[in-house]
């Protein structure tokens, strides 16, 4: 049982915090990039690439750096912390995970080997208008004719779907959910991009009889791949939302010391300082269960369950946090040109991209009574 | 950054559990699970259960009974201990005055008290709150006035908990009442409770309970060695001894094992012919409890392995905050699930409620007491919004 990066994780997150702070330290930098697509900075991303950052988790000789789950952790806290732009989590963890879970050796050393080197760009089509949060695939179908398979219906929103080099589809088989790969400029592929709420991109996608490639080999329903990599995926957000949450703090109370009301700073006005604390509690205990959430995910264990209940943690102290901190600066909280309500922004994305915390507490009410206590150290965590 | 506990710490956790479940009077533990009141009896049998294996003041320096454990160990014994239903030793005892002497008192004060205050020969109260200082303890009154080889004290304090058990109490008294800061005049004597000059009345509480009293102090006669450390420090004393307190007060294994207690509790009860316990809305609300809880355990875990030189690590607080909410939380929960059964707190044996849903209620009343107490809640966001934030 320990909490502490090593040396080395330590050093990691210094070279990153470093290129994240050069790039947007500047929070107008930001908003420049946000406001043009494709929705983040191309050369920063070829940077993350140089660093090895996007090829972080992936299996060295599929052109990854082989780390683990905790090097994932720090990477996205710090994109967080000052709400980077490029999508580390969405490209990495997400499409990158799935790719890695179900590839075949050819299509990951292709995809991923891409996505390290920051040449292609994944993106995941699984969300569906009308459902939310399924492990499964229910309004793309896939259709087999010989040896190939065409796709047709509509995924939305899928992040970055427009610029993406490649979409991870999830669709309809015969006995299950499958995965497949689709090339940007696939025939009969119609995307429709537009600006998400936090600065990002999302799209429309239509799928008209288009060419895919079955990822992996057998048809195998993929459902539990699905869940186990949006379950990685959570974890990740979890960080991010940390990053977010830890800047909007430190924002905050730097704010209450500095703007001054009735001829005192805000710092003096004991409502506002006791509402700080509370944000502090929040934060802190969200940031344990993430932290935890990873070493389950590092120790092999339930990794589904532990990221259910990094996803109730981080949405509670997400909407906590992400709320009074606009409250607590009052007007210039609302404004486009202030940071604190983007980083309220990205947070309340986070909370409902991939399951919020009502659903992920229902989950968890649907097993209290299948153990007497939770033992964070014990099964079925520790793998 | 590892989940796992090793190997070495797996066994010393299999090693608390196995004593725990075995060693300490099975009676002992049945009262605690059933949420009773202990008597003096079992609380001194217990703790000199512990003490004869060395379990009940291992925080201590090891000349006087302490283990040298590190603090996930220390977490490791606290947690096992309440799962187990295992009363915690005395704290007044092992917590509070313990380590004070053992840090600051003289060696002869070490040799007189230390052995028996690990045994519970002595049993100890605490004299720090006074009717006029309360969260503002520096505040206090109670004076100790220098004549010849003692110190005589006048005063009052009260919320002294199990004081009709007490042999003796340590107390902070003004011995400088000059002084620029309060905070500078205040001292530290401990004294037997059955001085000439020393009356305790019981204060009754909701619950209709006996736990707490006010102790009165008419010419005190204190010999001058029982002064604990320097005259003019028992501040810093006080702030040490709280500080300690608030480590251990977040309960974390006690409010496990209620909250296990309260799902069976919730089986028993049937709502439109269903146990309450599947009512989605009661499983939804124990599940939060149980992640909020499990959210609190592994902050304790990470605070622990960052304190440094025994200091507290600031975010202490969050532990006494969260923790006292988490136990006011779980007490609530099993009152809601003894619905209307929570209001038959004094029947007695010709009545078909339950024993849980009879303390149910009590319970819950005097545990509001645990977001006062140890330095209030509004002290520990205090702390945070200052220590932490720098507000």
């Amino acid at each position: 049982m320990d909490f502490t990066f090593d040396s080395e994780q330590h050093d990691l997150r210094e070279a990153v915090r470093g290129l994240l702070e050069r790039a947007y330290g500047d929070a107008e930098q930001r908003r420049r990039v946000t406001g043009t697509d494709p929705g983040f900075d191309e050369k920063t991303w070829a940077r993350m690439a140089e660093m090895g950052l996007l090829g972080l988790p992936f299996a060295e000789e599929h052109g990854g750096m082989g780390a683990g789950p905790i090097e994932v952790a720090v990477v996205a806290e710090e994109i967080g912390r000052v709400l980077a732009p490029e999508p580390f989590v969405e490209a990495v963890v997400l499409a990158g995970g799935l790719v890695a879970a179900a590839g075949t050796d050819e299509q990951r050393t292709e995809v991923l080997g891409g996505i390290a080197e920051g040449t292609t760009l994944a993106a995941v089509a699984h969300a569906e208008p009308g459902t939310r949060w399924s492990p499964s695939a229910s309004a793309v179908t896939a259709t087999r004719d010989g040896d190939s398979w065409s796709l047709s219906g509509v995924k939305e929103p899928v992040l970055n779907g427009a610029r993406a080099d490649v979409l991870v589809v999830s669709a309809v088989v015969d006995g299950g959910t499958a995965l497949f790969l689709v090339r940007g400029d696939a025939a009969g592929l119609t995307r429709t991009g537009y600006r998400t709420h936090d600065g990002g991109r999302a799209a429309h996608v239509r799928f008209d009889g288009t060419p895919a490639d079955l990822l992996g080999t057998d048809l195998a329903d993929r459902t539990s791949v699905v869940e186990r990599v949006l379950a990685e995926a959570r974890i990740g957000y979890a960080h991010e939302a940390i990053g977010s949450m830890d800047t909007a703090l430190r924002t905050t109370a730097e704010y209450l010391k500095t703007r001054k009301q009735f001829g005192v700073t805000l710092n003096r006005f004991q409502a506002l300082t006791f509402r700080a604390a509370d944000m502090y509690v929040s934060l802190e205990l969200a940031r344990s269960t993430a932290l935890w959430a990873s070493m389950v995910q590092d120790a092999g264990g339930d990794v589904v369950a532990a990221a259910d209940r990094a996803r109730l943690q981080t949405s509670r102290a997400g909407r906590h946090i992400g709320k009074e901190a606009i409250q607590l600066h009052g007007g210039i909280g609302v404004t486009a040109e202030y940071t604190i309500g983007h980083h309220t922004s990205r947070l309340t994305a986070i909370d409902h991209l991939l399951g919020d915390g009502e659903w992920a507490l229902s989950r968890l009410a649907a097993g209290v009574d299948g153990h007497e206590t939770v033992d964070p150290l014990g099964a079925p965590y520790t793998g | 950054m590892r989940l796992q506990l090793s190997p070495e710490l797996e066994a010393f956790r299999e090693e608390m559990r196995t004593f725990f479940t075995t060693q300490v009077p099975q009676e002992i533990r049945d009262t605690v699970a059933s949420r009773r009141d202990l008597s003096k009896a079992q609380l001194v049998e217990s703790m000199r259960t512990l003490n004869a294996a060395g379990l009940a003041v291992p925080h201590w320096p090891a000349e006087w009974g302490g283990r040298g454990w590190t603090p996930l160990q220390m977490h490791i014994w606290r947690e096992e201990m309440q799962l187990a239903c295992v009363p915690e030793p005395l704290p007044f005892n092992a917590s509070m005055i313990g380590p004070v002497i053992a840090t600051f008192g003289s060696q002869e004060q070490k040799e007189r008290f230390l052995p028996a205050t690990a045994n519970i020969d002595i049993w100890w109260c605490q004299g720090f709150s006074e009717p006029d200082a309360g969260s503002d303890l520096a505040s206090l009154r109670t004076t100790a006035v220098r004549d010849g080889d003692d110190w005589v004290v006048n005063g009052q304090k009260t919320w002294t908990t199990l004081g009709q058990h007490a042999d003796w109490i340590f107390c902070l008294v003004r011995t400088d009442p000059t002084a620029e800061k309060k905070q500078r005049g205040i001292s530290m004597l401990v004294f037997p409770m059955d001085s000439p000059g020393v009356t305790l009345r019981p204060i009754e509480l909701i619950d209709g309970g006996h736990e707490v009293n006010e102790v009165f102090f008419e010419d005190v006669r204190v010999p001058a060695e029982n002064l604990v450390g320097e005259e003019n420090r028992g501040w810093d004393y006080a702030k040490f001894l709280l500080g300690n307190e608030r480590v251990g007060i977040a309960r974390i294994g006690a409010t496990k094992r209620l909250l296990a207690q309260a799902k069976s509790y919730a089986r028993e009860v049937t709502v439109d012919g269903r146990p309450l316990a599947a009512e989605p809305r009661m499983a939804a609300r124990i599940a939060e409890l149980e992640n909020e809880l499990m959210a609190l355990e592994l902050t304790a875990l990470r605070v622990v392995a960052h304190s440094t030189d025994g200091k507290p690590h600031p975010a202490s607080s969050v532990l006494k905050l969260r923790g006292s909410e988490l136990q006011q939380a779980a007490t609530e929960l099993v009152v809601d699930i003894a619905g209307p059964l929570s209001v038959s707190s004094f029947a007695d044996g010709g009545s078909a409620v339950p024993d849980w849903a009879r303390v149910a209620t009590p319970e819950y009343l005097n545990y509001r007491k645990v977001s006062i107490y140890g330095g209030s809640n509004e002290v520990q966001r205090t702390i945070i919004a200052g220590t932490i934030l720098g507000l």
